[in-house]
């Protein structure tokens, strides 16, 4: 006991998910002792504990088992086996509002919802003033719920649970709510209450905010604990996870959702390319544009779709490969596009400031003098990170005929988190005469608890009046916290 | 589901939530309660978790009745008119129509159904009532059973205004009840609430799996149920001289409700014969010759198996309370 606020004991949680669901009589009678079911382990065998005044961040993909834990700690739900043991207060934060009455008042609203939370009458009317202040209220306050608006109702909803004194704060992805003003209030609630020592159970895919405020986190998958550790290090592991399950898609959701809402949006907005905004949905566009002109521009069915050289912009990739007649005008064929990674173990991703090689190995028909290679890396949302070739490089290539193999050589990819596309195409003279978009793609996975979009390195320091004081988990922060190995 | 106990300081419960929050140690030093989240609870543990949480019970009561009569002009009125047209209806029905003779039959019929609508609304409601607050029960945690507890706790308040409306019925037909047996009424009281807990918690839990079971039970508590206890009727009039012909009598007081509505109507209507309104003017007994004893031994009876199934229920919805955020 002692210094742990929150013991989860080898918690298991089994959902029987059946087939056809019978809840009436006439049919569980009919198909009584029969009724096709499945088990699905919603958590197996989970223990950790989490240690008074700390913060613990919960990450694992959709499916995971995060909320079941989530709900077994918070009590509405019972583990088939196992037990949690939570020392005292528990304030959830399941679902903003949910204990809400449609038809009561503000006012009603949180003498009830205090109730539920376990607090006296008398303890929520010392309380009253602040939940209503911090819920930007006033004079709504004696409203019925069902006329606020939805922004109202979670506002009240967060300012309830925040301000019923909990000991344990476990907070369900609830923090994405409100403007950008109210959640950064939240924030900053949720900041004060590490500092006065309560203890806080924090779920979410974003894994910037678990860096940014636990000072430990557990990995889930498939309803089993993968790993426990620092924030870094279980962000590191959750992205290794989600590569393995084969789902980029899904690392790059789990970027996603809070990150376009809190940093790289703004980033996004501000980027001095004016065709960033528009990046996102850029990609397809151009595609159609050139398929339908090509199109147009053919005379004869039989021979070469695309009149290449024509259109020097955005020739897919895929396309020029299925023409796969000698064509003169484009000489240089990729063959494959693969990204490099510096070390020999089996890491799979980049680490901030790491050194990466793109090499790429084409053919070509003939001997071709000034064979212009071009870079292009981009993020997941198509903003335009590096743009490079060799021209520009003042590097001169002429190739000869048959196979051969190029590399770009970055020396350091000063990135943070994310998955990275490589675009990569080939110029002759004549135009362009292949690209691949994307041609690869590379992740960097940051250890440190820096967030953003690119890895500054950067130096804390205290000039006069005080001394440097350390960081949460007892480390002091090197740099930003890049860690460049 | 959730336990909560005392953590090493005993006692600690009350004090540390009074505690107030002065500085930043106090959170870690002030003392806390341990609440343990397993498949398996005690029924004493899910009762003192009940007990912690009384003032939720309070809250959901309130908000059930303020929530009810919302945006009704009438309002509260609305609990004390609808008991008041059943009256009407039925004091028309076997008054004038089929007349059976009995003196201010409304005061008679009243007092039985006084305390069957107490029952029955009670757990025809709590039936309901955990699916109903389906979005609370998957997100919010608290002992379930208090859902099923406000149900019957605004029923009671609703026999409290039926109670009221009663008063008003007897000071206006001037019928004075049987003063010295007053206290009757509350024992009386007692075996119905906890018969209906127990029911309404059993009930709320069962309906969960099977959603049949509303309408199973709008329709047996609200006919047969009805009508086999001796509200618009007489038993001892009526049933009493067949039964016995038979020597079942006993048959029809395995109802528990039988012996508590006789109880009141013992109390309220107050007389045991009385003549026909006909103009035959024959002698009615209206109820059995009972000593007071009799009523006690048969409420006591009643109360202690409504404990029993009390006891079971708890356990029963225990068990089941486990999966009600997945089933719902």
């Amino acid at each position: 006991m002692g210094s742990q606020a929150v013991e989860v004991q080898g918690v298991s949680k089994r959902f029987r998910l059946y087939h056809e669901k019978y809840t009436s009589l006439k049919e569980r009678v009919i198909h009584a002792g029969r009724i096709p079911y499945q088990d699905l382990w919603a958590l197996r065998d989970v223990g950790f504990d989490v240690r008074e005044g700390e913060t613990l961040g919960i990450l694992g993909r959709n499916g995971s088992g995060k909320s079941t834990l989530l709900k077994c700690i918070c009590g509405v739900l019972q583990p088939t086996s196992g037990q949690v043991v939570v020392r005292g207060k528990l304030a959830g934060l399941l679902e903003l509002g949910a204990g809400f009455q449609q038809e009561l008042s503000g006012r009603e609203n949180i003498y009830l919802n205090g109730s539920m939370l376990g607090l006296s009458k008398r303890e929520v009317d010392r309380m009253f003033d602040d939940i209503v202040e911090f819920a930007e209220l006033g004079q709504f306050i004696d409203n019925q719920v069902k006329f606020y608006s939805s922004g109202m109702y979670v506002r009240l909803g967060f300012a309830v649970a925040v301000n019923v004194d909990p000991d344990v704060l476990v907070i369900d992805e609830v923090l994405a709510v409100g403007d950008e003003r109210f959640q950064r209030k939240c924030m900053e609630r949720v900041k004060q209450f590490q500092r006065e020592g309560r203890t806080i159970l924090f779920v979410s895919h974003a894994p910037d905010l678990v860096r940014n405020l636990c000072d430990r986190a557990v990995v889930l998958a498939d309803g089993e604990m993968v790993g426990m550790g620092a924030p870094g290090e279980a962000v590191r592991l959750f992205r290794e996870r989600l590569l393995e399950a084969g789902d980029v898609l899904g690392a790059r959701e789990a970027e996603g959702a809070l990150d376009v809402a809190s940093e790289e949006a703004p980033a996004l907005a501000e980027g001095s390319d004016p065709i960033a905004p528009a990046g996102v949905g850029l990609a397809p566009a151009p595609m159609a544009a050139v398929a339908s002109s090509a199109a147009s521009a053919t005379s004869d069915p039989a021979g070469a779709a695309i009149v290449p050289g024509t259109e020097p912009g955005l020739a897919q990739g895929a396309e020029a490969r299925t023409h796969n007649g000698p064509g003169d005008s484009r000489p240089v064929r990729l063959v494959e596009v693969s990204s490099v990674l510096p070390t020999t173990s089996t890491r799979r991703y980049l680490l901030p400031g790491e050194p990466l090689t793109i090499r790429v190995a084409f053919e070509s028909t003939r001997a071709v003098e000034g064979v212009v290679f071009q870079l292009d890396i981009r993020n997941d949302e198509g903003l335009g990170l590096f743009s490079t070739d060799t021209e520009a490089l003042g590097v001169r290539c002429d190739v000869q005929p048959g196979p051969g193999t190029f590399e770009f050589r970055l020396e350091s990819v000063p990135l943070l988190d994310g998955a990275y596309d490589v675009n990569l195409g080939v110029q002759t003279s004549s135009g362009l005469s292949d690209w691949r978009e994307p041609a690869c793609r590379f992740e960097v996975m940051n250890p440190g608890r820096s967030t953003g979009a690119v890895a500054i390195p950067v130096q804390a320091a205290l000039v006069g009046g005080g001394a440097l004081s350390v960081a949460r988990d007892g480390l002091a922060v090197p740099a930003d916290g890049t860690v460049v190995r | 589901m959730a336990l909560e106990a005392p953590a090493q300081p005993p006692d600690a419960g009350t004090a540390g939530v009074t505690s107030v929050l002065t500085g930043e140690g106090s959170i870690a030093t002030r003392p806390k309660t341990t609440r343990v989240v397993s498949a398996h609870t005690s029924v004493l543990a899910r009762l003192k978790e009940i007990w912690r949480a009384r003032e939720l019970l309070v809250y959901l009561v309130r908000t059930e009745i303020k929530v009810k009569y919302k945006n009704s002009v009438l309002g509260l009125l609305w609990s004390m008119v609808s008991p008041a047209l059943t009256l009407a209806v039925y004091t028309m029905v076997f008054g004038v129509f089929l007349k059976n003779g009995m003196p201010n039959f409304v005061i008679y019929l009243f007092s039985g159904l006084l305390l069957w609508n107490f029952f029955s609304t009670g757990i025809l409601t709590a039936t309901g009532v955990v699916v109903n607050n389906a979005g609370l029960v998957k997100k919010v945690s608290f002992p379930r059973e208090i859902l099923a507890l406000a149900a019957i706790g605004s029923a009671g308040v609703f026999f409290f205004f039926q109670a009221c409306v009663m008063v008003i019925f007897m000071v206006a037909l001037q019928w004075a009840p049987a003063w010295p047996l007053l206290y009757l009424v509350l024992v009386a009281l007692v075996p119905t609430l906890v018969l209906s807990c127990a029911l309404g918690i059993l009930l709320a839990a069962v309906n969960v799996y099977m959603r049949d079971t509303q309408h199973l039970v709008t329709v047996l508590v609200g006919s047969a149920w009805f009508w086999a206890c001796p509200i618009v009727y007489s038993f001892q009039e009526t049933l009493a001289p067949r039964l016995a012909a038979h020597g079942l009598g006993w048959l029809y007081f395995l109802n528990p409700l039988t012996i508590l509505v006789m109880t009141y109507q013992r109390v309220l209507y107050g007389r045991l014969t009385v003549h026909s309104t006909e103009p035959t003017h024959a002698v009615l007994h209206i109820l059995p010759h009972w000593p007071v004893t009799t009523y006690l031994w048969g409420d006591g009876v009643v109360l202690v198996f409504a404990a029993a199934l009390f006891y079971v229920a708890m356990g029963v919805f225990g068990r089941l309370a486990g999966n009600f955020a997945e089933e719902l």
